[in-house]
């Protein structure tokens, strides 16, 4: 089969099972443009803007976990690429961009639309590729699928000159079958000496403490976790990027930890004496105040990228492997043992987390003047069973879903942790939708991030994807006001907007549905009548009570056992 | 403590300033690096002089390790090595400092690989410390330019960065 550059590359795409490309054409890919015209495999979506393109192959990613593809032209379309392509690389997310760019001859002339993204993108890429000649684009394709899925996921993008594309020059086209790299050889299996040793220091534990994150989500180790944290008996909390990974209504999980944790989940943090930390990274907004983070504890932890071991907090037992057959081994190694953890230490620890636990740190001043945020999540919960898709912008709405909103299973869960991309939610939702179209799928955000992509909205009707936003309109930059309440004497320095758009008609401009609701009477029923409306993309702004906090919160710099709780809450320390 | 760390990496554009944009990326120290093609036409060897604590220097290889174009690397200065730096240095080399010049020179075993009436570029190979100390001797007003290459090394004996 003889085929020029655009045909290659299309046929590449279908060769490695791609469903959906997100994209925006421009000069310099236009011969692939044409290839994709010729045919109907690999189905194109025309965003709006090329960070929405991203951030939409994303969604799609976390949601099935085989990568997201992004088509975009050279110069503006590539570079609007980039706060998507960070945002896929801070949550390790697999994703495969290919950019146009001038043609070889005049690269470095600075031609028309010509940007240097291989040189732009190179801090925030897993790996990228300009390239020079259309012998090598099969191979290439196929090493970036390679290495974006492989090991610690993360994007991979591969801009291709437009001369490499050009329809007049046909070569014989073979996909390669595998593809092998001296210099990159991701580990899989745990070394075998260090899971033993792992094995026996949870044995030994009285207080132990499960800490999982993003990585079982990304390793679909979900199943192993869950079983290993069930025989251990041990609490077990989850970062922001790995809530579902364990069953969120499960007695065992104590909820989020950091930053905006529970209570109960950081202080036994505090308080164990082995942490399992399993496909988490120790982020400074999980650890607080790091010459105080787990003071007494031993320390395990198992993740497929040496370099997030031992990076931020040292730790005792390091096992670098995949999260599903590390914990697998793991799990054999305990249940031949013929041992037990400790019962009643494991007992007497149960009870002081009980303890914590029923201080209830979530609660909240319920109203019927106005609508607590808090209790939008609720019934949010309700009325989709806990079942739904649910992605976020960032700021306060974010926090209160990944608190309120109890996700049993993997893959529902889709929010920007690392970078923390305002902007993120919607274009995500309608990548999920694609993936799941019979699953729900809700875009928690705010009045200030939904703005960041509205234009998405264009998208989600041209494609039908019918998502439901859950707008927490507060009127202001909530998080931002939040911190100059705590920490600037609540001087309110521009984290408001006063030129709010009207968002009802806003939606209906767009060929959607708009809802305001104002009253907390009107919640449950706006949320059930917009989930019945299976075929329309609704807009639910909710006008939400302004003054309201995310609590409890660890403001930076702290540790663990220094959260401030909401008011009325008592803590253990005030209550001894 | 100072980490001398030798880098197989793929003769790819771009590989360079992967690395060069990782060191300033995570403020990592970058004392020098050198690289220059090795008798394999596919890869290049890169040796890259840093300094920190054990655990930055743990990190630092880690996270070199990570980068797809490297194939493979060693921190020489963990085991037994060679270090050799090449510097030129020219200094004005007139009247009564003429032989001073050439007899520190010889001190140090440099050559004296161009003369003119009033300047000597003086060649001295060796350690770092070796190439301070004789730019700590000669006098600092007759030093006109100073070009040195950056650290390379090897391993003693059978060790060795090898595929
Ligand atoms: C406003 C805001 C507030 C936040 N507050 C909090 C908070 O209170 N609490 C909180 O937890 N986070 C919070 N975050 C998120 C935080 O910034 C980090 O993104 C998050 O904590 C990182 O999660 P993680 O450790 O699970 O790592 P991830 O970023 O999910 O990384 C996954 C880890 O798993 C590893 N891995 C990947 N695949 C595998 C595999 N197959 N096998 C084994 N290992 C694997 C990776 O190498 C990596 O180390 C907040 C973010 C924002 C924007
Ligand atoms: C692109 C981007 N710019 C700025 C920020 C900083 N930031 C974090 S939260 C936030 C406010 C978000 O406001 P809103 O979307 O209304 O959500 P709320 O906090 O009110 O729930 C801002 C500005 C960011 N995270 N992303």
């Amino acid at each position: 089969m003889e085929l020029s550059g655009g045909e290659i590359l299309i046929q590449c795409l279908k060769d490695e099972g791609v469903e959906f490309i997100f994209g925006y054409p421009g000069g310099s890919v236009l011969h692939i443009y044409d290839a994709l015209f010729q045919q109907d495999a690999v189905k194109h979506i025309l965003v709006r803007h090329e960070q929405g393109a991203t951030h939409a192959a994303d969604g799609y990613a976390r949601v099935t976990g085989k990568p997201g593809v992004v088509l975009v032209t050279s110069g503006p379309g590539a570079t609007n690429t980039v706060t998507g392509i960070a945002t896929a690389y801070m949550d390790s997310i697999p994703m495969v961009v290919f950019t146009g760019q001038v043609p070889r001859p005049v690269i470095g002339s600075d031609a028309f639309q010509e940007a240097d993204i291989v040189g732009i993108t190179r801090p925030c890429v897993k790996h990228n590729f300009l390239v020079n000649d259309v012998s090598k684009l099969a191979e290439t394709v196929k090493k970036a699928f390679y290495i974006a899925t492989t090991g610690r996921p993360g994007p991979v993008l591969v801009d291709i000159p437009k001369d490499v594309t050009d329809p007049r020059i046909k070569i014989p086209y073979e996909y390669p079958s595998v593809v092998s790299l001296r210099s990159y050889h991701p580990q899989s299996k745990g070394h075998r000496g260090q899971i033993k040793r792992a094995a026996e220091m949870l044995l030994s534990a009285r207080r132990l403490m499960i800490y999982s994150g993003g990585g079982v989500v990304l390793g679909n180790g979900s199943d192993e976790l869950t079983e290993l944290t069930r025989w251990l008996g041990a609490p077990i909390t989850n970062t922001l990027m790995g809530l579902g990974a364990y069953p969120g209504t499960d007695r065992q999980f104590v909820g989020m930890l950091g930053m905006h944790g529970t209570y109960e989940a950081n202080m036994a943090m505090h308080e164990c004496d082995v942490l399992l930390a399993i496909g988490a990274r120790f982020d400074d907004r999980v650890t607080g105040k790091l010459a105080e983070f787990c003071p007494d504890a031993k320390i395990i932890h198992i993740d497929v990228d040496p370099a997030s071991i031992s990076k931020t907090v040292r730790v005792d037992v390091p096992i670098v492997g995949d999260v599903a057959p590390v914990l697998r081994e793991l799990l054999d190694l305990l249940k031949s043992s013929g041992q037990k953890p400790d019962a009643e230490a494991l007992m007497a620890w149960w009870q002081r987390v009980e303890f914590w636990r029923s201080l209830n740190c979530l609660q909240y001043e319920r109203s019927n003047e106005v609508i607590k945020p808090q209790f939008v999540i609720e019934q949010l919960y309700e009325v989709t069973a806990g079942d739904a898709i649910i992605t976020s912008d960032v700021g306060q709405h974010q926090m209160w879903t990944a608190q309120y909103y109890k996700f049993n299973q993997p893959r529902r869960w889709l929010n920007s942790g690392g970078l923390g991309t305002m902007g993120y939610g919607m274009p995500a939702a309608i990548g999920a939708k694609l993936a799941c179209p019979d699953r729900e799928v809700a875009c928690v955000t705010g009045e200030a991030s939904i703005q960041m992509c509205i234009q998405e909205l264009g998208t989600a009707l041209q494609y039908m994807t019918p998502i439901k936003i859950i707008n927490l309109n507060n009127r202001f930059m909530g998080m931002v006001r939040q911190w100059q309440e705590f920490i600037y004497e609540s001087r309110y320095s521009h984290s408001y907007m006063d030129t709010i758009p009207d968002f009802v008609k806003l939606a209906q401009a767009y060929g959607h549905v708009g809802m305001k609701i104002e009253k907390p009477g009107e919640v449950r029923q706006a949320l059930e009548e917009a989930f019945k409306l299976k075929d329309r993309v609704v807009f639910l702004d909710f006008i939400t009570d302004p003054t309201e906090n995310v609590y409890p919160m660890i403001e930076a710099g702290k540790a663990h056992h220094d959260m401030r709780l909401a008011p009325g809450t008592n803590s253990a320390r005030e209550l001894a | 403590m100072r980490h001398i760390i030798s880098i197989l990496i793929e003769n790819e554009s771009g590989a360079l300033s992967r690395v060069a944009g990782l060191f300033s990326a995570r403020s990592y120290n970058i004392e020098s690096l050198t690289v220059a093609p090795t008798e394999d036409a596919t890869l290049s060897r890169m040796t890259l002089v840093t300094f920190g604590s054990d655990e930055i220097v743990e990190q630092i290889t880690k996270q070199l390790n990570k980068l797809i174009d490297v194939v493979k690397l060693i921190d020489i200065s963990l085991s037994d090595h060679i270090e050799r730096e090449l510097m030129m240095v020219k200094v004005r080399a007139e009247g009564g400092t003429r032989e001073e010049v050439k007899r520190l020179a010889d001190i140090f075993r440099g050559n004296i690989v161009d003369v003119t009436p009033t300047t000597y570029v003086i060649e001295v190979t060796g350690e770092k410390s070796k190439l301070d100390a004789f730019l700590q001797t000669v006098d600092s007003t007759d030093i006109l330019e100073v070009v040195r290459s950056g650290a390379t090394g090897i391993l003693r004996g059978d060790k060795g960065l090898y595929l």
